[in-house]
């Protein structure tokens, strides 16, 4: 079967972690590396597992990417360099998959709104941050029973599974997911918490969601609910689960959950990792299903002056 | 134990947390009228420094951590245009604060922050306290939960904020655990890399009893900046006891500029009498310390065990066991839920 070929720019531990989930996957097939540093571990590791590789970041991908039939581009560095990034593969028909927090395209949860998008034929896609992919199907299980006034998400991560970029910019990473709790998960106001732990051994990603709903909630409906999405997130993270809740106090809806990965690039603790690599694996498939199809034809995008 | 250094005419900065560690112990239940009654009394009794805010400081009212019964700003306006002397400060933990909360927190007047990272992640602390200082003010990299870093790393964390531009860095021993060998090893190992300009701080909280003590052991070692909370209102056993610490310090000549009368009474005719439970050494916040818990998460293991039938003293020992950190506190019912079915208090889970 046909593949759409791709490229990853950002050799860091999503970047890597990227490249099983795209060499797994019936649809996608990655066979760019980018990165900045010539010592960099991360474009050795590409390098080994058969990619080609360039130093000179995504200027030093740009004359291959007709040649090498590159369709789809992944961003795994971070929000300051990505929109300059996404200018230049755009201008090249290069669908963007961001996995900064610069969310300059619409935002992507998987299995609340990635039809809506490929329907929309977008051009860039955003997908928040690993606490929005983690939390955000939650707050929408509960918001499409009844209206949510405001939902809140604490998620916990183990330290070894946060990279200098993320570290850095912590604000970038709070103001974005919670502007997708909202956007995406249907709460009208939204907050997002995000706890960096150093146990050792490392602790599994963790992720509290609490929505306050208008009326007294429908637990039934709600817990129906809560169970649905959970299988549909369990599709492409089978680690994804709900440890307990939803527990009704008020009007206040708590799901406590816990997300192991697939143990791909790092061990399983490192649940947050995957669920962002797996979404944007999954977003990606979509988008190359629809262009094998002939239903999607991606279109050179003009540099914004 | 060696003998006491001679610490006579060392100069130590007081910072008192009544009115944002103290949050904690009420539930973040203070009135602006009790904030400027108390802001203004310790400006009276020249206290340097003041912290108001959420008891997890900015953005902190939430689930997670309760709303206050005001904004922050709601708070900063009562207290900065009543204060004569003191600077007003805030805390910022990366993750929950923002530097948009911060640059409010410096249009409604205050002009110091302790930026709080857990003792082993300085590095999500770079742009807020970098921010801090483009806006002039005074910025301390405040390790918490110190007990759980050794010395060296612990000095390679303040280092790290050093270089951001902390101007002060803490060690926040926020479970109230340390001893004061533990706190002499740390100061030592910070003074040792930091710049000498460079000012170090301790943060203590009464668990063991040891927050004098410790505070002490950290000035003998060099610690210019000392944490206490008048009245000791704070989490778990309180903070270090404010007024405590000033008579300490008169007799062995250390030099704060606090009147300790002025605070005795602040402690007696105010603090005591609006205390919901009585902040002292008690099962649970004895356990805090003794486990090297968060001593925030009191309040919420015992809402929890009084919840799902289970001592809040088991909550504790087990939130140690995993390692939990400042911040977790959805971890505690989360906790208390899954021990409530482990010992059939609950349903096992379907």
């Amino acid at each position: 079967m046909q593949k759409i070929k791709c490229a990853i720019i950002g050799p860091g531990n999503i970047g890597t972690d990227l490249i099983y989930k795209l060499k797994r996957s019936p649809v996608l097939d990655p066979v760019w590396m980018v990165g900045i540093d010539p010592t960099s571990e991360g474009l050795k590791r590409a390098q080994e597992m058969g990619l080609k590789t360039t130093d000179q970041g995504v200027d030093g991908l740009l004359p291959h990417v007709r040649a090498d039939g590159v369709q789809i581009a992944f961003d795994a560095t971070s929000a300051y360099v990505h929109k300059s990034n996404s200018d230049k593969l755009n201008a090249l028909g290069v669908l963007m998959v961001d996995l900064t927090p610069a969310a300059i395209g619409g935002l992507c949860v998987p299995p609340v709104n990635l039809e809506t998008h490929a329907k929309a034929q977008a051009m860039n896609v955003n997908m928040i941050s690993c606490a929005g992919q983690a939390t955000i199907p939650m707050v929408n299980a509960v918001s499409r029973i009844q209206p949510v006034g405001y939902a809140e998400i604490i998620a916990t991560v183990s330290s070894k599974s946060i990279g200098p970029g993320t570290r850095a910019n912590l604000d970038e990473f709070t103001y974005t997911t919670s502007s997708a709790v909202c956007a995406v998960g249907g709460s009208r106001t939204g907050k997002a918490l995000v706890i960096i732990n150093p146990a050792d051994p490392p602790m599994i990603m963790r992720n509290t969601i609490y929505c306050l709903t208008d009326d007294e909630p429908d637990q039934d409906r709600i817990r129906e609910s809560v169970m649905a999405m959970v299988k549909e997130v369990q599709k492409y993270v089978p680690g994804y689960r709900l440890v307990n809740g939803p527990v009704f106090d008020g009007k206040r809806v708590a799901c406590f959950m816990e997300v192991a990965g697939l143990g791909d690039f790092l061990p399983t603790y490192a649940g947050n990792l995957d669920i962002m690599t797996a979404a944007a694996a999954r977003t990606a498939e979509m988008f190359a299903t629809e262009i094998l199809a002939g239903r999607y034809q991606l279109t050179a995008v003009k540099e914004a002056a | 134990m060696s003998e006491l250094k001679n610490l006579k005419g060392r100069k130590v900065l007081i910072h008192d947390m009544a009115l944002r560690d103290g949050m904690h112990a009420k539930r973040e239940q203070i009135s602006t009228a009790q904030m400027i009654e108390i802001a203004t009394r310790l400006d009276d009794a020249g206290v340097p420094l003041i912290q108001v805010s959420h008891g997890a400081g900015l953005g902190g009212n939430s689930l997670q951590h309760g709303f206050a019964m005001h904004s922050n700003e709601e708070y900063w306006d009562a207290v900065v245009p009543n204060i004569k002397q003191a600077r007003i400060s805030c805390l910022l933990i990366p993750g929950l604060g923002t530097m948009k909360e911060l640059q409010s927190a410096y249009d409604h007047g205050v002009r110091s922050v302790h930026v709080a990272t857990h003792c082993t992640e300085a590095d999500t602390s770079p742009q807020h306290i970098a921010y801090a200082r483009k806006l002039g003010m005074d910025a301390t990299g405040f390790l918490m939960m110190a007990h759980l870093n050794d010395a060296k790393g612990l000095a390679e964390q303040g280092k790290l904020m050093e270089t951001y531009g902390a101007q002060t860095i803490y060690i926040t021993d926020s479970a109230g655990y340390m001893l004061p060998n533990d706190v002499i090893e740390r100061v030592r190992a910070l003074r040792e890399a930091l710049k000498p300009e460079t000012e170090i701080g301790f943060h203590g909280h009464h668990n063991l009893g040891m927050g004098i003590a410790n505070s002490i052991a950290a000035i003998e070692e060099g610690a210019s900046r000392i944490d206490a909370s008048v009245g000791g209102l704070g989490a778990g056993a309180g903070n270090t006891p404010l007024e405590v610490f000033i008579a300490v310090c008169d007799r062995m000549g250390i030099e704060t500029g606090c009147d300790l009368f002025k605070l005795m009474d602040l402690t007696q005719d105010v603090i005591f009498p609006m205390m919901d439970h009585i902040v002292r050494v008690d099962r649970s916040s004895l356990t805090l310390g003794f486990v090297g818990v968060y001593s925030t998460f009191l309040l919420h293991a015992d809402r929890a065990g009084k919840k799902y039938g289970i001592p809040s003293r088991d909550i504790l020992v087990e939130l140690g066991r995993k390692k939990m950190i400042g911040g977790q506190e959805d971890m505690i019912e989360d906790a208390a839920i899954t021990m409530a079915r482990e010992r059939g208090i609950l349903p096992q889970a379907a």
